[in-house]
């Protein structure tokens, strides 16, 4: 290591230790308040560690996400063990196991069937084995084959005809706002959002977009003239929709930035309340 | 009046981009990591010297709210707390404000999640947040929490026509058939609303498709901001209302302090969080701004 590098990370760890200590006396009505201190600041310095990252790479913020990594498998390992097999399946198949980790039995719902996915399951852990490998497609197969027939049903439901049936919107006027007229349309005119105006704008947007989204995807059919220009609106309004996402996703980043700022600035610094 | 941080900060951001604007169309290129400084200081400025903005709901966050808020008392309410610790800044604050509106207007609520993250969550949220603020109700007569069960869709899949199936016991192992919440509810179907809160999967979605479209039952969701826009095709056939981002949250309180006192002095995480949002969203919208207007000015000119 470089000169330079050691005196980072002596300063790094004075201030930690600075951090801890002062953090401890400000808590220190607190019952473990050394404790709560050295956790406050933990996450702190992970916190500052992560965002050293839009400096430049570094060895704190190769730390903090490698730390990261490690805790989250190991908490979805132990997630995994204690909620699947301890608490799905132990209390149907035993009442001496279910006592041994202490989850209520559930008596009389013993099941041949709550044996079948433990065997797929040490099924697919052969995989690790150097010659039952072929025994792990199974259960693979089995994963695939449930997933996808449990998923077909219900997308083609909600994602397909249902939104096929939403598509279908009065586009003249509907359940709330009757079409009475040209006359009354233009008479009532307004553009608060429960307007009939309003209404049928959004109808209209939606059929505009679903039919020239779709002209934009058919593809045997060159796309010249007025199917070209049905294919142009098309691709505006997919345009439109990512840009949408994009600021709903800009909108998203921020809040976790805020996020993050908020626990520096009250829990760490202390400076709002 | 505005104080003097407040002012001092924006004319910092302010002059700040003005100078780089000047800058860029002098030819210099910008370093991303002014930007980052320049968005780090858009979002700490009004965190410290808070700035704030009135919120009015929208139509799609209002049908949400009037769905609730019109339930008669003793109606079943089930909150799903689909979220983790990294949404948890934009999903939490919807999902106090939803738990508490729903407890004030006296409704049997069911709180349970279907991410091993959020049973933790939920139970600190109803812990020091919620609970405190409702000393009169009582666990397992006015609210249960059931908790965490792994299975992911495979659970809503037996919810829907056996709640008992999967959970048979609330988080601290009292049987359901005990608890007054759950007299009369034998399956998802039994409930009059469901809100599912998160942006992952499972998730929302997945409650629209597993529960909500099969089973036939009104659902509202609070959604991570990025997620938003996949659940908008729902509205309003198969999603009551949508609250989208902190955007949906700010709305959500700003309702609940307009139309109900006792909320008047409620913390609004949502709210406060909508200042740095803004002239975050400004910083960024002026970056667009001065990006294109320097491309146009020097054309594809290599910069200095």
């Amino acid at each position: 290591m470089k000169r330079s590098s050691y005196i980072v990370l002596g300063v790094v760890s004075a201030i930690f230790v600075l951090s801890w200590v002062m953090k401890s006396m400000s808590l220190s009505e607190v019952d473990d308040s050394i404790m709560q201190g050295f956790l406050l600041t933990v996450s702190a310095f992970l916190t500052l560690s992560i965002f050293s990252f839009l400096y430049k790479d570094n060895p704190f913020y190769k730390f903090a996400e490698h730390l990261f990594v490690g805790v989250s498998a190991a908490f979805w390992m132990c997630q995994g063990f204690w909620s699947t097999l301890v608490g799905n399946l132990i209390p149907r198949v035993s009442e001496s196991l279910s006592g041994f980790f202490m989850v209520p039995y559930q008596p009389g719902s013993f099941n041949f069937h709550y044996w079948i996915p433990v065997i797929l399951g040490l099924l697919l852990l052969m995989r690790l084995a150097p010659k039952g490998g072929w025994l792990s497609r199974w259960p693979l197969a089995f994963i695939v084959g449930t997933t996808a027939g449990l998923n077909f049903i219900k997308y083609l439901r909600s994602d397909f005809i249902d939104q096929v049936s939403s598509t279908f919107v009065p586009l003249l006027g509907d359940e709330t706002n009757k079409w009475t007229g040209v006359g009354d349309f233009f008479s009532n005119l307004s553009l608060s959002a429960d307007s009939q105006f309003v209404a049928l704008l959004a109808n209209w947007v939606i059929f505009v977009g679903v039919f020239s989204g779709l002209v934009y995807f058919f593809f045997s059919k060159e796309h010249k003239g007025v199917f070209g220009v049905g294919s142009r609106v098309g691709i505006w309004i997919l345009m439109i929709t990512f840009g949408a996402s994009f600021g709903y996703t800009v909108m998203g980043r921020i809040s976790l930035l805020v996020g993050r700022l908020t626990f520096l600035f009250r829990d760490w610094l202390g400076l709002i309340s | 009046m505005p104080n003097l941080g407040v002012i001092i900060s924006l004319s910092v951001i302010f002059g700040g981009l003005a100078w780089l604007a000047y800058r860029s169309i002098k030819g210099y290129e910008i370093d991303r990591r002014v930007i980052f400084v320049f968005i780090g200081i858009a979002v700490s400025a009004p965190l410290l010297f808070p700035i704030t903005f009135e919120e009015k709901a929208t139509p799609i966050v209002e049908r949400l709210f009037n769905r609730i808020d019109e339930l008669p008392a003793g109606s079943r309410v089930l909150i799903s707390f689909d979220f983790d610790p990294a949404m948890a800044p934009e999903v939490q604050p919807m999902a106090n404000a939803i738990s508490r509106h729903c407890l004030h207007k006296g409704h049997k609520v069911i709180f349970m999640s279907l991410w091993g993250t959020g049973q933790s969550l939920m139970t600190a949220a109803l812990a020091n947040d919620i609970l405190p603020g409702f000393p009169e109700k009582k666990d397992g007569r006015d609210f249960v929490n059931i908790g965490y069960k792994a299975g992911n869709e495979g659970v809503l899949n037996i919810i829907v026509s056996d709640f008992r199936k999967m959970f048979p016991t609330d988080v601290n192992g009292v049987p359901l058939d005990s608890t007054e919440v759950f007299d009369g509810i034998e399956s998802c179907k039994d409930l009059d609303l469901i809100v599912a809160l998160g942006g992952g999967r499972p998730g929302p979605k997945e409650w629209v498709l597993f529960v909500g479209d099969p089973g036939n039952v009104p659902i509202g969701v609070g959604v991570a901001a990025v997620v938003a826009p996949q659940l908008y095709p729902y509205y309003p056939q198969q999603i009551i209302g949508i609250l989208g981002g902190i955007k949906g949250a700010a709305e959500y309180e700003s309702e609940l302090i307009k139309r109900h006192e006792r909320f008047a002095d409620m913390p609004t995480p949502g709210l406060r969080m909508m200042g740095p949002q803004t002239l975050a969203h400004m910083v960024i919208m002026f970056f667009i701004i001065i990006g294109n207007v320097v491309f146009f000015m020097t054309g594809r000119k290599k910069v200095i």
